[in-house]
């Protein structure tokens, strides 16, 4: 089998049928509740948090809803959260520490969302605080990306002790797009760009900042729902029971480093310019 | 005699640019004549501009300074030790043209890449002390800059000192890709370890402050100041205004905005900065003792 190019995992992952968080929670979970909104502002349709069960064991999960179709988007804002969608899900994250929940994120998402609402109601502060917070919980978290992971807006929900993509899944500082935007001022060229910005779920084991890649049925996700959904599911129960077993305290460490390392950089070295 | 009075005013200027900052300045204004005001559009000279400290005098705006610069109006003379001067970045993602333009700004600016972190004093209190500077691509966050900022914190920690950041920035570098993007979760890990042991960060927020820089460690100042008229914001204005197909109003992301939206603690002057950073320092405990206790 070809290995298939970034920009083709791209088309994938924007296909119709792409499974989406709606499908995947009542395949992987057996019995799940929705919690709503962030106790300050309201309740953001992007991202959904609730508990549920994996398995035997209670967790809490927090997910980027992309729409099935248009009605669904329009609730859920294409999956691009407002600040109140990532202090639902801080909020929720704290009440699983509170209770041993182990905290399942599922990232899919093209960035948080640019708007003048957005920027009044602090969509820099929302993610930083996340990113703080998250780092400190005393419980596990492990995150996937589903499909796309866009910038700040994913990784608010992807500071984790293991980090998984799907196969096609694709995690980037930002949308191939905007890269292409901002390169060469022509969003058209967004599949040189896909190639340049190295996004995929094998660049990013090679960085160092995924761990695992789930397979996909052949073809993509959206073959085989029963599938990918077991794969996930069998993924999730190992891990999250893995890291249930670890002393907090080292399981924080670790938490730590696994992001502490990541930078590439070179010192004492003669710079001539 | 014409000619004689140009020449008094040529030396004028170009002594005024050799003293005020050991010949970088030059590089920081090419076309040094004249100033022209990014809020206001008034124009003004250079040297004026520069005797204010890059405070626009029409408008308030308070510009952007160079590392030296911001250094020279903050901290004591003389007490800057540098840490981690020889760090610079490779090319994790093979961009192309990425090792030719850091070349070609290191000669610029005199900088390895776009912030400076070292330990200082102000007004006697010891502190850890970060600043980025914008002529280096924006101030965007690579590898370096992540590094470099959660070492200062982490050294920070362990010495029980305050942490002072000056940051400025257009967001994460995309020319590091994804490693890029890790370094607001790097960084603010850092800072949350920093908190747990009860220590002092202060964020000072200024021109111009966004993307993940404002997603991650300058959103999360136990203090969060920010200079007049600076802009302030996660999202691009241009990238809104693409979305909402409508001008946004001048004062939209701006620090005037982000104080009335609950997001910054204070507007703080230049001229005000340095006793307002000593002050925030004592109330918090930080005294001029703590150079010696170490």
């Amino acid at each position: 089998m070809n290995k298939l190019s970034a920009y083709e995992r791209l088309e994938l992952i924007r296909h119709k049928n792409r499974p989406t968080v709606r499908d995947y929670i009542p395949q992987i979970f057996d019995e799940f509740y929705e919690i709503h909104g962030d106790r300050l502002y309201g309740d953001d349709g992007a991202i959904i948090g609730g508990i549920g069960r994996l398995g035997e064991r209670p967790v809490t999960v927090l997910a980027q809803v992309k729409g099935r179709n248009i009605e669904e988007n329009k609730k859920s804002n294409f999956a691009m959260p407002h600040p109140e969608g990532y202090r639902k899900a801080l909020r929720l994250a704290k009440q699983a520490e509170k209770f041993k929940r182990p905290i399942i994120c599922l990232i899919d998402t093209p960035g948080a969302f640019c708007g003048v609402e957005a920027e009044a109601r602090g969509q820099g502060e929302a993610i930083a605080k996340n990113l703080a917070e998250f780092m400190m919980l005393r419980t596990p978290v492990i995150s996937i990306v589903l499909g796309e992971g866009g910038s700040g807006g994913a990784l608010a929900l992807g500071v984790c002790d293991e980090l998984a993509m799907l196969e096609n899944a694709l995690y980037s500082v930002i949308s191939p797009r905007g890269f292409a935007n901002i390169l060469w001022k022509d969003a058209s060229r967004e599949r040189e760009a896909c190639q340049i910005v190295k996004c995929t779920a094998e660049d990013l084991m090679r960085f160092g900042v995924a761990e695992t890649i789930i397979p996909e049925p052949v073809g993509g996700a959206h073959n085989d729902l029963y599938k990918i959904s077991e794969n996930i599911k069998e993924f999730l129960l190992e891990k999250v029971e893995e890291k249930c077993q670890k002393d907090i305290d080292l399981l924080l460490k670790e938490r730590y480093t696994k992001f502490r390392k990541i930078g590439e950089f070179e010192e004492n070295e003669d710079i001539a310019n | 005699m014409l000619e004689d009075l140009f020449k008094v005013v040529k030396t004028r200027f170009n002594g005024t640019e050799g003293k005020s900052d050991e010949g970088v300045r030059k590089k920081d204004i090419p076309d040094d004549l004249l100033f022209k005001c990014p809020r206001c559009l008034q124009t003004i000279f250079s040297e004026e501009y520069a005797a204010l400290n890059k405070v626009c005098p029409s408008c308030n705006y308070h510009g952007r300074l160079t590392v030296n610069e911001r250094l020279r109006l903050t901290i004591d003379k003389g007490s800057f030790v540098e840490y981690d001067s020889d760090m610079i970045s490779k090319n994790p993602i093979d961009f192309p043209g990425y090792a030719e333009k850091q070349a070609k700004l290191r000669c610029e600016t005199n900088l390895k890449d776009a912030v400076v972190t070292g330990e200082a004093t102000i007004r006697g209190i010891k502190v850890v002390i970060g600043v980025m500077d914008s002529r280096y691509m924006m101030a965007s966050m690579g590898s370096v800059v992540g590094e470099k900022l959660t070492r200062a914190i982490e050294t920070a920690t362990e010495k029980k000192l305050p942490v002072i950041f000056f940051c400025a920035s257009g967001g994460a570098r995309m020319q590091e890709g994804i490693i890029s993007l890790m370094q607001m979760a790097k960084t603010s890990g850092a800072i949350a370890k920093h908190s747990e042991q009860g220590l002092l960060y202060i964020s000072v927020l200024t021109d111009p402050t966004t993307g993940g820089v404002t997603a991650s460690f300058a959103s999360l100042g136990d203090i969060i100041i920010a200079e007049p008229k600076v802009v302030i914001g996660f999202a691009g204005r241009r990238v809104i205004e693409g979305t909402i197909k409508q001008r946004l109003p001048d004062y939209f992301q701006t620090a005037e905005f982000m104080l009335e939206k609950g997001f910054v603690d204070m507007i703080v002057e230049r001229k005000r900065m340095r006793s307002t950073l000593a002050h925030l320092l004592k109330l918090h405990g930080y005294t001029d003792e703590n150079r010696y206790n170490n």
